[in-house]
């Protein structure tokens, strides 16, 4: 990867980083940095999904390992929030290659790794329910103690430019991932698993290399969340919730592309948004919203809001030389 | 180069391949023949460890591999084609080689380069660009060529990439096979074209009911009774005889 490969990033990053500056209403910032947590849910999402292949439908896991992790790091041991980031991160990373090494050693693939990942989460989010020292149905509560060095801040606009540099930086890892020989193999993976075995792919490796990342990256926006709002439960933290917004971004906006995750999510959650405010108080119609815009999105978008674009912009295009994809 | 010992594989109570043996001499190309369900391809998948073998061995380069996985084989030097072509359909003809090429090149830039060579070599250089779905069969079959070449192979294992081509298309790429032997790849080839066969092997294998029945060069081959029976049934040897005697 060369400095030229992630120059559009920093580009974007920067011009979002502006808007702290010109917005401040606290409701709108609210809005951006949820979204921005679910965006970088689902970029891990689509690190294993939409490069490798492997559709999971449990990423709640990740992401309540996380948010649980440094919750209760902080809560019951005392430990530094940032350092609690980091752990809550890796801890994601760990459970991802566990649930990887048992499940893609037995050659588990499609609607049953589907399946295995869902019933993790499930497993994950009974456990934290009853146990005690996750604070059963009651859940843990961080202390109000806004410092920075508490990871906790006066503005809500830190918080956004937190958020959003973390979502820069795994920008630029899976930008890395589309430029590298991880990444060759990943979707090679994807594509066909055989011949990419017969080509000397160590797919093994490759996946749980893949759920690894994706299981880290998840679980630091459940770290994000948990330091964001201050309180987790079992039913926020691994709820199904998580999981199909970590999948429905990415589809949306694209899968197995840089951008897809972030563009999916900010669709999903803007439009989501405006509904609520032009339907006023009905009950769930955001939700509704998400169901049909996949449903537009499956059948005339196949390829995200992001493959719609470059098909749209084709036609202007192909009059040159062929080049290289 | 490559040796087979007394090879079996058994799925359940079929024998697909019964106390095979052969012997690939490094540099040569070595035809494996038989007709149809003989069991050529899981012979292959034994050789390039998509299977491992119920008994016996596989030696490579002396070497006992029989219990390696197929990636590690790749490592080794082993590359092999599929007789279903298996492209990466949602890449570009290009990146699809470039996986192959990834597997002694790290670097994006040096396997990306390393493709397109191998891609011009085997004839792809004005698809390069164009998506693996869009090829046609000849365009896939010289596509699986191409990305086994790329990982730089010691022995190559051909599953009928001639099946399905035209003639001309066939005496297009017999140069490119000959052409890459020449370069010091060793070739293991199953193929049903005997014009083909008769062209390339210096040394054939016939294989019919998972056993190996005749070996020898391939005039002396196709002479053999066995094998004349082993395709047109029992009697046919001594039928034919008959035949070209009162011609």
């Amino acid at each position: 990867m060369t400095f030229r490969d992630i120059v559009p990033i920093i580009i974007l990053v920067a011009f979002l980083a502006l808007v702290p500056v010109f917005i401040t209403a606290n409701t709108v910032l609210n809005f951006l940095v949820f979204t921005l947590i679910v965006a970088l849910a689902a970029q891990g999402w689509n690190i294993l999904g939409g490069f490798g292949g492997q559709f999971s439908f449990g990423h709640a896991a990740f992401f309540g390992t996380g948010a649980y992790a440094a919750a209760l790091l902080q809560a019951r041991l005392g430990i530094n929030p940032w350092t609690a980031f980091a752990i809550g991160s890796a801890a994601g990373g760990a459970v991802g290659w566990v649930i990887g090494y048992l499940s893609f050693r037995s050659g588990l693939r499609g609607s049953y790794f589907a399946l295995v990942t869902l019933a993790f989460a499930e497993v994950l989010r009974i456990l934290a329910n009853a146990a005690t020292f996750t604070g059963g149905a009651a859940g843990v509560l961080i202390k109000l103690d806004v410092r920075p060095e508490n990871f906790q801040f006066e503005s809500r606009g830190a918080f956004f430019w937190i958020a959003l540099a973390l979502v820069g930086a795994v920008l630029v890892l899976t930008r890395w991932i589309e430029r590298s020989r991880f990444g060759a193999q990943l979707v090679a993976v994807r594509e066909n698993e055989a011949a990419a075995k017969a080509l000397g792919v160590d797919t093994l490796r490759v996946k749980l290399g893949a759920i690894t990342l994706s299981g880290a990256v998840t679980a630091a926006a459940g770290c994000l969340y948990a330091q964001y709002f201050l309180y987790v439960d079992a039913n926020i933290a691994y709820g199904t919730w998580i999981s199909v917004e970590a999948i429905l971004a990415p589809i949306i906006g694209g899968l197995g592309t840089v951008l897809g995750p972030l563009v999916g999510a900010v669709a999903l959650h803007g439009l989501g948004e405006i509904t609520k405010l032009a339907a006023g108080s009905v009950p769930g119609i955001d939700l509704m919203v998400f169901g049909a815009l996949l449903v537009v999105a499956v059948a005339f978008a196949p390829d995200g809001i992001l493959g719609l674009l470059r098909r749209l912009r084709r036609p202007i295009r192909s009059s040159g030389v062929s080049g290289h994809a | 180069m490559l040796e087979v010992q007394n090879a079996t594989k058994r799925f359940g109570g079929l024998v697909a391949v019964n106390r095979a043996s052969l012997k690939v001499a490094a540099g040569s190309i070595t035809g494996l023949i038989g007709p149809n369900g003989a069991g050529k391809t899981t012979l292959f998948t034994l050789i390039s460890g998509f299977e491992r073998p119920t008994e016996g061995r596989v030696l490579f380069q002396g070497q006992d591999i029989s219990r390696d996985e197929p990636h590690i084989r790749a490592r080794h030097g082993i590359a092999r084609t599929f007789q279903i072509v298996q492209p990466f359909a949602g890449l570009s003809v290009v990146e699809n080689i470039a996986v192959g090429a990834h597997l002694r090149h790290a670097k994006r830039a040096d396997a990306m380069a390393r493709a397109e060579a191998v891609g011009h070599r085997v004839g792809l250089g004005p698809e390069l660009g164009k998506s693996a779905a869009s090829l046609t069969v000849a365009g896939r079959k010289r596509l699986e060529l191409a990305r086994a070449l790329a990982t730089e192979p010691k022995l190559l294992l051909l599953d009928e990439v001639l099946a399905g081509l035209n003639p001309s298309e066939i005496r297009d790429i017999i140069p490119v096979i000959h052409a890459i032997r020449d370069e010091g790849v060793t070739i293991l080839m199953i193929e049903h074209v005997m014009q083909a066969v008769m062209n390339l092997c210096e040394q054939v294998y016939v294989l019919a009911q998972g056993l190996i029945i005749a070996e020898g060069p391939p005039t002396e081959v196709c002479d053999n009774p066995l094998v004349v029976e082993a395709y047109l049934g029992v009697g046919a040897a001594e039928r034919l005889k008959r035949g070209s005697v009162h011609a």
